[in-house]
């Protein structure tokens, strides 16, 4: 019969439409400005930079070397090194950066900045609503704007976060055990050397 | 049929684009070309007419310029590079890893399987071998692409002959679904940057095993229902049987791979032939077409999902456990040694390859995309000679192109 198809498909269409009214689970939308949907725990959206304890200036964990710059495809990171020192998390002495920069115009929430970071220094925002009046200077990040305490990361990577910690912690606890062995070693060197400096003193003294 | 006043001859199928300019509002787009009495059956002058780009129908920024003998097309000419991104010298600029994030904007449809074709050519190029796991996961991600994008293909082909809305909210609802699948994974909705040489990014969980199974579980329902909506009704069935022939040697002659090369009855499929990944494990068909017109086009895209849904429940229940990254594979500093590799795999819209060339530096020193999409409209004015305005714009459905693809 002509026209079977249609009405079979018109059924389709009205038990749907029926079915919007009785099941929310057929609602998909959510009203967006009052209504949100949780970000999943994964997701990203343009990078910022961790710092730990409570003082972005000290705790930030960028080293300035500069690898997050080289690699970035669309070439959104400027970075300039300061002079100043201070510890990484290994307690090396590492030079900050002066100057750390972000054109989230030009970013492209690609991750690849995060994945070749040595320092887990910097890592993706879930925040999205960023939309501003001006394009040049509201959209260029410095360094002030994109540090965010380590806890942010918490909030919004939870389990990311704690395997970093975990990670940090035992890289940490590791070099400071190599670094006592060492110092133990170098002071038993130090020890030797000089018994063995001091065993041939007597030596020469019968020969007086 | 033929009128006189091009204002009228505007007013048939594809108005939108037709309407004449105001008059001092600079050229208007039809030209009026009289006509010989070689060309053409009734009576009258020619009209060409540009077709785009900026018309809805062209999925993106594409220009057809069509010669109209009435309402039937006798010369079709399409025009591309709107959407010209240097795609190709960015990547031979960038590291190997630099531009795996700018293949995900190729065909934003199917990220995951451009993620694949270029991490398949690399790791070819570099001797780098993916764990089990990560292949399971690969063939995973890859069949899901095949359904969000077999899916809105169907929705905008109908959208494309004027079921405006239903089909193509009910595709977009099925494919939230697995975007969100995506996101939980990847991070990203649509650009994942997911695959790496040598593995992937991140693992599954056992929690998105689970989300995965509920979806595929439900993709089977919701087919039956989008083909009790769509594959018996009789506008569609008059509107597209018939129409667009593409003939098998024509096919193959112009090198079309994918469904449409297979609505045209050619048994040719690199999951088949080539076996990249661990596709040789799973037990699925490939459906064949008979006779190369749109319909076919269209039921060869759902029996594919049917397909890709065997698929997925067999890789979903048999994924084993493991690492998900070839211990040699490195992220920083990652040099090929020099020789050259051509990865290819069947991406939803047909071959996708990735030529490159390396010379042992940070950056390929040649770097070449197949992309589908182009190779396949080629055919194009083959398909539409002869046939209705209203019909070419169901052809170009049918051919399935994303713009971002064919202009690289």
């Amino acid at each position: 019969m002509l026209g079977e198809g249609i009405i079979k498909g018109m059924v389709e269409t009205a038990k749907n439409f029926v079915g919007s009214y009785h099941d929310p689970k057929r609602l998909t939308t959510v009203e967006y400005p009052e209504n949100k949907i949780p970000a999943k725990e994964n997701a990203r959206n343009f990078p910022f930079l961790v710092f730990d304890g409570v003082d972005a200036d000290k705790g930030l964990r960028c080293v300035a070397c500069q690898i997050c710059e080289k690699e970035c495809p669309p070439k959104c990171i400027y970075i300039i090194k300061d002079t100043v020192k201070k510890p990484d998390y290994m307690g090396k002495m590492q030079i900050q950066p002066k100057i750390f920069d972000i054109d989230i115009s030009v970013c492209m929430s690609c991750q690849i900045c995060v994945e070749v970071c040595p320092f887990e220094a910097i890592k993706m925002d879930t925040q999205f609503e960023l939309s501003t009046t001006d394009r040049f200077e509201n959209l260029l990040l410095n360094k002030r704007e994109l540090a965010k305490p380590n806890e942010y990361y918490h909030k919004i990577h939870p389990t990311e976060a704690t395997e970093v910690d975990e990670r940090l912690a035992a890289e940490k606890a590791k070099a400071e055990a190599k670094a006592k062995a060492d110092a133990e070693a170098k002071a038993k060197a130090t020890v030797a050397a000089a018994a063995a400096k001091a065993a041939p003193t007597p030596v020469p003294a019968p020969a007086k | 049929m033929i009128s006189d006043a091009p204002g009228q001859m505007g007013m048939t199928s594809e108005s939108a684009s037709q309407v004449p300019l105001p008059e001092g509002a600079g050229q208007s787009n039809y030209t009026v070309i009289p006509k010989t009495s070689a060309e053409g059956t009734s009576e009258g002058e020619l009209l060409e007419v540009a077709m785009g780009p900026q018309h809805p129908s062209t999925h993106g920024v594409f220009r057809m310029d069509v010669v109209l003998d009435g309402e039937h097309v006798v010369k079709l000419k399409p025009v591309f590079g709107y959407l010209h991104r240097n795609h190709e010298q960015i990547a031979e600029s960038t590291t190997y890893l630099g531009s795996m994030p700018y293949t995900d904007r190729l065909d934003y449809l199917c990220s995951m399987t451009n993620n694949w074709a270029y991490a398949l050519s690399v790791e070819k190029l570099a001797g780098l071998q993916p764990p089990e796991r990560a292949e399971y996961i690969r063939i995973i991600t890859a069949e899901l692409t095949r359904l969000v994008n077999h899916t809105c293909l169907v929705g905008f082909l109908l959208q494309d002959m004027g079921a405006l809305g239903t089909p193509l909210m009910y595709a977009f609802r099925e494919r939230e679904l697995i975007l969100d699948l995506f996101e939980a994974l990847s991070g990203s909705r649509m650009m994942y940057n997911y695959m790496r040489f040598g593995g992937c990014r991140v693992d599954l969980s056992a929690d998105w095993i689970e989300q995965a199974k509920q979806v595929v579980d439900g993709y089977s329902r919701f087919l039956d229902e989008f083909e009790k909506l769509l594959t018996e009704n009789e506008i569609l069935v008059s509107r597209t049987q018939g129409v667009g022939v593409l003939t098998v040697k024509l096919a193959i002659n112009a090198s079309i791979t994918g469904p449409m090369l297979r609505a045209s009855g050619v048994n040719y499929d690199i999951r088949k032939v080539d076996k990249y990944g661990i596709y040789d494990r799973f037990d699925f068909r490939i459906p064949l077409g008979d006779h190369g017109d749109v319909y076919d086009r269209y039921m060869i895209r759902v029996l594919e999902m049917r397909e890709s849904v065997k698929i997925l429940n067999q890789a979903l229940r048999d994924i084993p456990a493991g690492p998900i990254m070839d211990p040699k594979a490195k992220i920083r500093g990652f040099r090929p040694k020099a020789g050259e590799a051509y990865g290819r795999i069947e991406g939803p819209k047909g071959e996708l390859g990735f030529y490159l060339i390396s010379d042992g530096s940070p950056n390929p020193y040649r770097y070449r995309v197949r992309p589908p999409s182009l190779i396949n409209l080629t055919v194009l004015e083959d398909m539409c000679l002869g046939e209705t305005v209203a019909d070419v714009v169901i052809i170009l459905g049918s051919v399935d192109i994303v713009l971002g693809e064919v202009d690289r």
